[in-house]
C-alpha cells in the first residue's frame, strides 16, 4: 500500500509545529513523545502502522478550528481520529501529519425527548448515546459491532451500520444536524433539530466521507422509542442456499425484521464453541431473525416466519422465551469475530455487499478461492441487506500468508462488484480498498468525487492517501474540456 | 420563445449537455414539469425535458429495489409497485393542484423529479425522506460526461455518497438519466386516530405523546377548524372544529392493538374517532398534497417551514395572526405549512426571522413568478455554506449550464 510521499520539510519542522500546537492546546493536549505516539500508530486495521508526526487532543471546537487553520496555513496534513476502531485504515496516521484525536470531546450536550433527538460531541461512544436515553425507553438505532468503543464522530465519517440497518437505517438516515470545521478553520452548522437540512445535502455528503472533507465537532442524532418487545428466532438450515431463499421469502411476504443475520457452518461452530449460544451444530447455515414491536405483532410475525422457514427446509427452530435468551442468541453472532480469532492466529474481515439472490454463486466461488489460496474462510452475513463479512483465516507469522489473505480478500470484493454489489457495505474504503476503487468506478466517476474534495479541501490536507487510488491536483480536475465542443445543434426530438 | 429538447436516450441527454456546454447556453432541466411553478424561475431559451426518457429497467420485489429511467412517471412506478404490494415509502407528494398546474387528474411527476427535489410526505417522520430511499444513479455532468454513484444495494459506503447530494439539488449538479431506489412492502393495514377540537398547543402535545410512544406512528398532522371543510373524508369535513390525526400502519392485529391504546391515551385531548382503510388513505393524500390550500380560487402565498416540532406553537402564534393566514401542521409539528395573502409582502422578512430563531428553514412554495424572481425562495444560507455550495456547483457544472439560478442566484 503506497501512501503519499512524506514531506521531509514538514517533518524537520516537527518541534516548531509542536510548540505552535501547544499554544492552541495547552498542557497535555499535544503528544510529542515517541512511545506515547506509538499508541496511535494503527486503527482496527492493524496490518498497517505508521507513527504520527504529532498527536493533538483538543477539547473545544475553537481549538479544532485554530489547529486546522494553522495546519492549513502551514501546509501540514491532518488525520482525524475518533476511537480508532476503523476496519479499513481510515484513521491510519501519516509520518508527516498531525493526528487530530477527538476523544476528549465526549459530552452529551442535550437530550430532547419531545423533539426526539440528542445533541452530542463527536467523541461520545455509540453505545453511550443509547445508554443516555434508555431510561426514558429510547435508543439510537445504528449499532455497529464496535459500539462499546466507536465514537459518533467516527460513525459519521464511516456512515456506520450494524445489525438493525434493514429496518432502521444506517448512520446517514439517523443524523439530523452537524457542526463541522473546514480545513481552513471555518466553522459552520448544517441541519439541527428539524428534518431535511436545506440547500445541497451536505449532511448526506459529509456522512461517510471518511474524514476527507471536514472535521465533525457536534452531532444531532435522531433517537427512537424502543419497541415494546423484541424476540429472536434461531433457524438452522441444511445449506446456505436454503437460508438465503428463506430470507427472500420473508421479505417477499412483506415482513421487514428488526434484524436478520446469517452464519455459515465454520462461523456457527466457532461461535458456539466460544459462547455456547445454543446454535445447532448440525446446520449448514443459521439464521437469526429478530422481530420487534407490540407483543401481538411479534407473535403474529414469528408464526409467519416459522411457516416460511419450514417451507425452506428448516432443520431446527428456536424462539427466544425471554430477554436473557434473546441476548444469548445474539451473543454468538456478536462474538463471531473474536470466536474466529480463537481458531486462527489471525483473520482478515471483509465487507462487501451483494444483491441477495447472488449469495449461492458468491459462496460457491468463495469456496473455490478458499481452496486455490489454501486459506479457510468463515462467513457472517447481514442477510436482510446483503452485506457479507467473509473472515479469511491466516497466520501472519507464516511468510507470505498476509499477502495471500489480502489477495483473496481483493478477489472476493471484485466478485461482489461483478455480481452487482459494492466494495464496502459499512467498513469504509480507507487505505484497505483504495486501490480497488477502479473495479467499481470509472475514472470520471472518481474525478467527480475528487472535485467535491476540492470544494472542501483544495490543498488535500485532510486525511490524504485514503479512498482515492490516484490523487489529481484540483487545478487539473477543474479544467473544462467539452467533448467534441459541438456547436451543431444535436439531433434530438424538440418542440 | 423556448425550445424544448426531449431526449429519449441517455446518449441524447449527453449530446444535449455537450451542445449546451460547447455553446455556453444554459438549459432548464425538468422532468415532466409538475413542480415547475416552484423555485426560482429560470427564464432560459432552452429546456431539457426528460419525460421521454422512461422505463423501469429493474424491479426485484424480494430485494426491495427498483431502477428506472429518470423520466419514468411516478404513476407507472407506483402501478408496478402496487402489483407486488410495495410502495415508495417516502410518499412523494403531488403539488400540481397546489401550484395550479393543469394535471389532467391521476398521479403527476416523474421518479427523477421526485428525487431531484427531495420532497417527502407525511411518512417522512418514520420512513425518512426521498434521499433516504435513493440508492444510486447514472447522470450526465455539467461537463457533458457520464458519471455514476451508489448502486443497487442499501448497505454501501464505497466513496462519497453522491446520491445524497443529487437528491434535493434541483437538477443543478447533473442530469440524472437512471435512478435506483429502495422500495418497501405496503402496510397490510392502515388506521388513523382523529382527535377532535384540540387547539394548536394541545394538538402538538397530543402528537408528541403519540410520537414518543412505542406505537410506531407513521403520520401526525393537525388541521385547524378552518381547513377541514374541503376534505373528502366526511369525519373530517363535518368535524366542526380542528382535527388532529395520527396514523398507524402495519400487520392487522398490531394496528388494531396500537390504535386502541393510542385512542385511550389521546382521549384526554378531545373526543376521538377512527378512520379505516379508504378514508385513511384519502385523508393522508390530502395532507401530502396540501389540498386544503389548493382550492380553485386560492392564490395565497404558501410557505413550507421545517422546524423542531416543539417550536410549532410559538412559530404559528407569531405568524398566523396575519390577515387571511392559515396554517396546517404535519410531521408532528415539525412541518408547518403557512398560507398568507398574495399581497402580504411584509410576511417575507417576518417568516424568515421567526423561523431562523428555531434553527429551521422556510421555503417559498407558491408565489407569483415575479415574487419568486425577486426574493430568495430557499432560506438564505450562512456565508460559509453559501460559498461551499458555489464551489460544489463550480466543480460539477463549471460552465453553469444546468438549471442555473434555480435554487440560489449564482448556483
Amino acid at each position: 500500500m503506497k501512501m503519499p510521499e512524506p514531506d521531509r520539510e514538514v517533518i524537520e519542522r516537527r518541534a516548531a509545529i509542536a510548540t505552535a500546537l501547544r499554544e492552541i492546546v495547552p498542557g497535555e493536549g499535544v503528544i510529542d513523545d515517541l512511545d506515547e505516539r506509538r499508541a496511535y500508530e494503527a486503527d482496527g486495521l492493524t496490518a498497517y502502522q505508521t507513527i504520527p508526526m504529532l498527536v493533538v487532543l483538543p477539547e473545544t471546537t475553537e481549538q479544532i478550528s485554530r489547529i486546522l487553520r494553522y495546519c492549513h496555513e502551514e501546509g501540514i496534513k491532518v488525520v482525524p481520529r475518533g476511537a480508532g476502531t476503523s476496519l479499513s485504515g481510515g484513521a491510519l496516521p501519516l509520518e508527516d501529519g498531525v493526528l487530530l484525536g477527538l476523544a476528549k470531546l465526549n459530552r452529551v450536550l442535550d437530550i430532547d425527548y419531545d423533539n426526539r433527538c440528542a445533541v452530542v460531541q463527536p467523541g461520545v461512544t455509540n453505545l453511550a448515546v443509547t445508554q443516555a436515553v434508555s431510561g426514558e425507553g429510547f435508543y439510537y438505532a445504528p449499532d455497529p459491532s464496535s459500539q462499546i468503543a466507536c465514537t459518533i464522530g467516527g460513525n459519521i465519517a464511516e456512515n456506520s451500520g450494524g445489525v438493525h440497518c434493514l429496518k432502521y437505517g444506517l448512520t446517514t438516515n439517523n443524523v439530523l444536524g452537524l457542526e463541522v470545521v473546514l480545513i481552513d478553520g471555518e466553522v459552520f452548522r448544517i441541519g439541527g433539530k428539524h428534518l431535511d437540512a436545506e440547500g445541497y445535502d451536505l449532511l448526506g455528503l459529509l456522512t461517510g466521507s471518511e474524514g476527507l472533507l471536514a472535521v465533525v465537532t457536534e452531532v444531532t442524532v435522531r433517537i427512537l422509542r424502543a419497541p415494546e418487545t423484541a424476540r429472536a428466532v434461531l433457524i438452522g438450515f441444511p445449506t446456505s442456499e436454503d437460508a438465503g431463499a428463506c430470507v427472500s421469502a420473508v421479505i417477499g411476504a412483506g415482513i421487514i425484521p428488526g434484524g436478520m443475520e446469517m452464519m455459515d457452518r465454520p462461523a456457527i461452530k466457532a461461535a458456539e464453541e466460544f459462547v455456547e449460544a445454543g446454535y445447532p451444530l448440525d446446520a449448514g447455515a443459521l439464521l437469526i431473525v429478530e422481530l420487534d414491536g407490540p407483543e401481538t405483532e411479534v407473535d403474529d410475525l414469528i408464526a409467519r416466519v416459522e411457516g416460511i422457514a419450514r417451507k425452506h427446509n428448516a432443520l431446527t427452530t428456536r424462539i427466544s422465551e425471554n430477554e436473557e435468551e434473546r441476548e444469548r442468541f445474539w451473543a454468538g453472532r456478536k462474538a463471531a469475530f473474536p470466536a474466529i480469532g480463537r481458531i486462527s492466529p489471525d483473520y482478515y474481515c471483509m465487507d462487501g455487499t451483494i444483491p441477495r439472490h447472488q449469495l449461492p454463486k458468491v459462496l460457491a466461488r468463495m469456496n473455490e478461492l478458499s481452496e486455490d489460496y489454501g486459506l479457510r474462510v468463515a462467513n457472517v452475513f447481514h442477510a436482510g441487506d446483503g452485506n457479507l463479512h467473509p473472515l479469511i483465516l491466516y497466520d501472519a507469522n507464516e511468510p507470505g500468508e498476509l499477502e495471500k489473505a489480502e489477495k483473496f480478500g481483493a478477489d472476493i470484493l471484485r466478485l461482489c462488484v461483478e455480481v452487482g454489489g459494492v466494495l464496502t457495505g459499512e467498513h469504509g474504503v480507507g487505505v484497505e480498498k483504495r486501490d480497488l476503487m477502479g473495479a467499481m468506478f470509472s475514472e470520471e466517476d472518481l474525478n467527480q468525487q475528487q472535485r467535491l474534495k476540492c470544494a472542501f479541501d483544495p490543498a488535500s490536507l485532510l486525511n490524504p492517501g485514503k479512498v482515492f487510488p490516484t490523487l489529481h491536483r484540483c487545478a487539473e480536475l477543474g479544467r473544462v474540456h467539452i467533448h467534441g465542443g459541438k456547436t451543431r445543434f444535436p439531433d434530438i426530438p424538440r418542440f | 420563445m423556448t425550445t424544448t429538447l426531449k431526449p429519449e436516450t441517455a446518449d441524447q441527454v449527453r449530446e444535449a449537455v455537450q451542445w449546451a456546454g460547447g455553446n455556453e447556453t444554459p438549459l432548464e432541466v425538468v422532468g415532466s414539469g409538475s413542480k415547475r411553478a416552484f423555485g426560482r424561475p429560470t427564464d432560459l431559451a432552452y429546456t431539457l425535458e426528460l419525460r421521454a426518457l422512461t422505463g423501469i429497467s429493474l424491479y426485484e420485489p424480494e430485494e426491495l429495489v427498483l431502477s428506472a429511467a429518470a423520466g419514468t412517471p411516478l404513476a407507472e412506478i407506483e402501478r408496478a409497485l402496487a402489483g407486488a404490494n410495495q410502495q415508495l415509502d417516502f410518499e412523494p407528494p403531488d403539488f400540481r393542484r397546489l401550484l395550479g398546474i393543469d394535471d389532467g387528474g391521476g398521479r403527476g411527476g416523474t421518479l427523477g423529479g421526485a428525487i431531484a427535489c427531495n420532497f417527502s410526505g407525511p411518512r417522512r417522520i418514520k420512513a425518512g425522506a426521498a434521499r433516504d430511499h435513493f440508492l444510486g444513479f447514472k447522470a450526465i455532468s455539467g461537463r457533458g460526461e457520464d458519471f455514476k454513484s451508489g448502486g443497487r444495494v442499501v448497505k454501501n459506503v464505497t466513496g462519497y455518497d453522491l446520491s445524497k447530494l443529487m437528491a434535493g439539488s434541483w437538477g443543478t449538479l447533473g442530469v440524472m438519466t437512471e435512478v435506483t431506489v429502495k422500495v418497501l412492502p405496503a402496510a397490510e393495514k392502515t388506521r388513523t386516530v382523529l382527535v377532535m377540537g384540540a387547539d394548536l398547543t394541545a394538538a402538538v402535545e397530543a402528537m408528541t405523546v403519540a410520537l414518543r410512544s412505542p406505537y410506531d406512528v407513521s403520520g401526525a398532522a393537525h388541521l385547524p377548524a378552518g381547513l377541514t371543510g374541503t376534505s373528502e373524508v366526511s369525519y373530517v369535513r363535518e368535524a366542526g372544529g380542528a382535527v388532529t390525526a395520527v396514523r398507524i400502519e402495519g400487520p392487522g392485529p398490531s394496528v388494531e392493538y396500537r390504535c386502541e391504546v393510542l385512542r385511550r391515551e389521546l382521549g384526554r385531548f378531545g373526543q376521538t374517532e377512527e378512520l379505516h382503510g379508504m378514508n385513511s388513505s384519502l385523508f393522508w393524500a390530502e395532507v401530502r398534497d396540501l389540498i386544503p390550500f389548493a382550492g380553485a380560487g386560492d392564490r395565497r402565498i404558501v410557505w413550507r417551514i421545517s422546524i423542531p416540532p416543539q417550536s410549532a406553537p410559538a412559530v404559528v402564534d407569531r405568524l398566523a395572526g396575519r390577515a387571511g393566514a392559515d396554517t396546517l401542521l404535519d410531521w408532528g409539528g415539525g412541518l408547518v405549512w403557512l398560507a398568507v395573502e398574495a399581497a402580504d409582502d411584509a410576511a417575507f422578512d417576518e417568516v424568515r426571522a421567526v423561523v431562523a430563531e428555531t434553527g429551521g428553514h422556510a421555503t417559498l412554495i407558491r408565489a407569483a413568478e415575479e415574487i419568486r424572481a425577486a426574493v430568495p425562495v430557499f432560506q438564505p444560507q450562512a456565508d460559509a455554506v453559501a460559498a461551499l455550495s458555489r464551489r460544489i456547483k463550480a466543480g460539477l457544472d463549471p460552465l453553469g449550464v444546468l438549471n442555473p439560478g434555480r435554487m440560489y442566484a449564482g448556483v
